[in-house]
């Protein structure tokens, strides 16, 4: 496989299962916070600790990157399976599309939680 | 010469009669999970950094608890639908391949209904 030079729908695929993988362990911190939240006042300070603190910070924002372009790729795979896009040209301009779309979606969803001025 | 299956061939065909069962089940969950997820991620940036009183209060309407109950149950589903195609891709030992989609399966089960019931002890306040 990798003797073949990346193109980007080879990129954007294997990023989809890349992605979609990252997700699946995320989900493990999401119960985590959850089962906290459930537990009471004290575990979930320490729940939001974690995930405030930098390290936590950055795990969010990778999660919040790969959600969105896992999103938007999905969504793009759906057209696909209803029978469209499957053209070259078009394949590859929809890919362009979910990776400007993933970014935007990403930076507007941390500029508006530091926004909204709760730090975090 | 058209390469791709006519659904409705597929449709109920394979070895295990299963067919498209799988295929079907990852995207209608994956149809779900567009709302689902887009509404969960606005609601975090209303309630991130928010205190355990607050988080506890934003839970305890009968919708947002619906809403996230939903979305763990089809999160953790679709989320191990997935994981069973990337096991089956690249791990090639058979014996280690069935233990690790059993494993994921169980873990997911597990962890959904671990997520549902915090859910509803925050939601009904036990």
């Amino acid at each position: 496989m990798l003797i073949y030079r990346p193109q980007l729908a080879s990129v954007l695929s294997i990023t989809h299962r890349a992605s979609g993988v990252f997700l699946t362990l995320g989900m493990l911190l999401f119960a985590y916070w959850l089962l906290s939240a459930a537990a009471g006042p004290a575990a979930y300070e320490q729940a939001r600790a974690l995930l405030g603190s930098p390290l936590g910070l950055l795990a969010l924002l990778a999660w919040s990157l790969a959600l969105f372009y896992h999103l938007c790729n999905g969504v793009r795979h759906l057209f696909w399976d209803a029978g469209y896009g499957l053209d070259m040209d078009a394949a590859n301009l929809s890919g362009l599309i979910v990776i400007a779309a993933s970014l935007v979606l990403t930076a507007v969803t941390w500029l508006a939680a530091f926004g909204l001025g709760n730090g975090a | 010469m058209r390469l791709r299956t006519p659904l409705a061939r597929a449709r109920g065909v394979g070895s295990a009669k299963e067919g498209t069962g799988h295929w079907w089940a990852q995207r209608l969950t994956s149809l779900a999970l567009v709302p689902l997820s887009l509404w969960f991620a606005a609601s975090l940036l209303a309630i991130v950094g928010a205190d355990h009183a607050s988080a506890v209060q934003w839970l305890q309407s009968p919708l947002r608890a619906t809403l996230l109950m939903l979305l763990i149950a089809i999160a953790f589903h679709h989320g191990q639908l997935g994981m069973q195609v990337v096991i089956e891709d690249y791990v090639a030992h058979e014996g280690v391949m069935v233990a690790a989609i059993i494993l994921v399966k169980f873990l997911a089960l597990l962890l959904s209904v671990a997520c549902i019931l915090a859910v509803l002890r925050i939601a009904v306040g036990m």
